[in-house]
């Protein structure tokens, strides 16, 4: 998730002096407090899952129910990070770009998911999304059910997930220079070309950085969507419950397992949001 | 009239409450009791009515600090290094994990106290809208088309291992029965659940106050909870032609109450639960006393039901948990063919 967030700076052969002294110290410092906060508590899971052996790990993650799970938790975080990257871009534009009454107020309203606990958040939407709730009750008679179904989880997923592109988005597009869009507009550009040719590759990268953390988010979110799930088995359980089921039942190193499968799960998919969001920079730095 | 000058009077009074301090100290225990969700109200009133005893005999004070949860996750607290005195948890297969996995206690715990160490008992009842719309009186009626049944996920919750373990002893005592069909029956039965919550209270909660569903598969001392206090009129109990009779068990963490030295007063302390004050506070918060002089003054609210016991249907929590519950027993079958 770190790696997402550093902007990627093209390689270039010869490094100048640096002005600031102190990159052995640093760099070990770096590395000190990754192992301690991050590498050591991911080898410990890895540690317990050993005691699985292969035969009882393969059983374990490869039984249907597993892997139904993990299918709904990956796909309805995706899901959610995906509406949140529309949704943000539009939020953060609005915030961006211009002034209107109480500006500040919906700004600070953005940051709650944050702050709100995740269970509070849950228990909240259950409670509107339910058939007697609020929301619930309106959406009941056009035949669209959200609490206790796999689309409840992706609503909870989209609440705790919109800051996180939102606040990477937002300031990119307050640094973007107008008048390189005034520029695009007397050269006889049309909105959606100044959008597509001028603002999008601006904010892409930015863009691409929140949908890799919302996702990264919602993928182990287990305090809101618990209560919105309805938890059935093979068709709205995601893999986090199961986990906690497995300690339940004082089965560590399953529960540990299938915290591995997730973990390898998400750093490949990250690895490759990361490559991809290389990738797309190096192509329009290459096009200046 | 004369006047202690100043710093005399100070220092007295200092002097005063150093002594008093000290000796508060010197006769002040602190126990913890880790316990499951739905005996929250109860285990308030009875800390303070030991407290009160204690100190009638022996002069000590005593502070009984409570934790609530889900019983597993309890009795993984309490492994993990949680220094209960006392557990009472939902089920003698979360006391047995104390022994098992945490080695904190004998495997025999459950002789140590009388009744198989459960000084009050419960069962499982359900709780319906009021006027029984669906017209259930019985188990078979769950599994009827269009009953929508609320029940708990019976891997993460106490409650719902009773819920589960009541539902196939009432089938595999009807004409007939067998493990089969008992086994067809909580499937169908599951097939009628919308919602699987993680524990009781979060169960209550979904059919409560979401509205959602036609029965709840409860304990008795939260339907009566719910009937009483949460919605009053909104809510009537039907008891089942036969159920199970729910053990929630009480036990010492030997290894706890030796490092702090409480044991004494954590002996004392189950022992008050069978004693009649406890046993009388027991009922008035709705859990079955075992005491029958106190059972007789409640038996409005505790009608008599068929009971059949874990160790009689079930050979025992250990059996139970390992042919319904663990990985790829009975209750993992229900959702394979899914």
């Amino acid at each position: 998730m770190q790696a997402a967030l550093a902007p990627t700076i093209p390689f270039t052969a010869r490094k100048p002096r640096r002005v600031l002294p102190g990159f052995g110290l640093s760099l070990g410092y770096t590395i000190l407090y990754l192992s301690l906060v991050v590498l050591i508590p991911l080898a410990a899971i890895f540690l317990k899952t050993a005691d699985l052996g292969w035969n009882r790990f393969l059983q374990v993650v490869g039984t249907p129910r597993v892997v139904a799970a993990l299918e709904l938790s990956f796909g309805a975080a995706a899901a959610a990070a995906l509406v949140n990257t529309f949704a943000g871009l539009l939020v953060a534009w609005v915030l961006a770009r211009y002034e209107f009454p109480l500006r500040r107020l919906v700004d600070a309203l953005v940051d709650l998911p944050f702050a709100l606990p995740t269970a509070v958040a849950g228990i909240a939407l259950t409670a509107l999304y339910a058939p007697n709730g609020l929301l619930g009750r309106l959406l009941e008679p056009l035949g669209i059910k959200v609490a206790y179904t796999p689309l409840g989880i992706v609503v909870a997923l989209v609440f705790i997930g919109l800051p996180f592109v939102v606040r990477t988005v937002q300031p990119v597009l307050e640094d973007l220079d107008h008048e390189v869009e005034q520029a695009a507009a007397t050269l006889g550009a049309n909105g959606v070309q100044i959008f597509l040719r001028i603002v999008l590759p601006a904010v892409w990268p930015a863009l691409l950085t929140g949908f890799t953390l919302a996702f990264a988010r919602a993928i182990g979110e287990y305090g809101s969507v618990i209560f919105i799930a309805g938890n059935m088995p093979m068709r709205s359980e995601i893999a986090p419950l199961l986990i906690v089921t497995k300690l339940e039942q004082y089965e560590y190193a399953a529960a540990t397992g299938i915290a591995v499968v997730m973990l390898l799960i998400s750093f490949f998919l990250l690895l490759g949001i990361n490559a991809l969001q290389a990738w797309s920079q190096r192509r329009l730095l290459g096009t200046t | 009239m004369t006047f202690l000058p100043l710093r005399r009077l100070l220092l007295l009074l200092t002097l005063a409450t150093m002594t008093t301090a000290a000796v508060a100290a010197g006769k002040t225990v602190t126990l913890l009791n880790v316990s499951y969700d739905p005996t929250r109200e109860f285990y308030d009133a009875f800390n303070a009515a030991f407290a009160t005893d204690w100190k009638r005999r022996t002069g000590g004070s005593v502070i009984i600090n409570q934790s609530h949860g889900g019983s597993g996750k309890q009795a993984r607290a309490i492994i993990d290094g949680l220094e209960a005195d006392v557990a009472t948890l939902a089920l003698g297969y979360d006391v047995d994990a104390l022994s098992v996995q945490g080695h904190l206690i004998a495997a025999d715990w459950q002789k140590k106290l009388p009744y198989n160490s459960t000084p009050y008992t419960s069962t499982i009842v359900f709780l319906v809208r009021t006027g029984n719309p669906k017209g259930i009186r019985d188990w078979g009626d769950l599994i009827k088309p269009g009953v929508a049944v609320i029940t708990p996920n019976p891997k993460t919750s106490g409650g719902a291992r009773w819920n589960y373990l009541a539902a196939w002893a009432w089938a595999k005592s009807r004409p007939g029965g067998s493990d089969a069909t008992a086994e067809a029956f909580v499937k169908a039965l599951y097939r009628n659940v919308p919602v699987l919550d993680s524990g009781a209270r979060g169960s209550t909660m979904t059919f409560v106050e979401r509205g959602i569903g036609d029965v709840l598969l409860a304990w008795e001392n939260e339907a009566l909870l719910a009937v009483r206090e949460l919605g009053a009129g909104k809510f009537q109990i039907v008891i089942p032609s036969q159920s199970i009779l729910a053990e929630p068990p009480v036990t010492i963490v030997d290894r706890f109450v030796d490092k702090h030295g409480t044991r004494a007063v954590a002996e004392a302390y189950l022992r008050f639960l069978y004693a009649p004050e406890g046993q009388l506070l027991a009922a008035q918060h709705y859990f079955r006393p075992r005491d029958v002089a106190v059972g007789a003054k409640y038996t409005g609210q505790f009608p008599t039901v068929k009971l059949v016991t874990i160790d009689q249907a079930f050979g025992g929590w250990r059996a139970a948990q390992a042919a319904h519950f663990a990985d790829g027993g009975s209750f993992d079958r229900i959702y394979e063919a899914y």
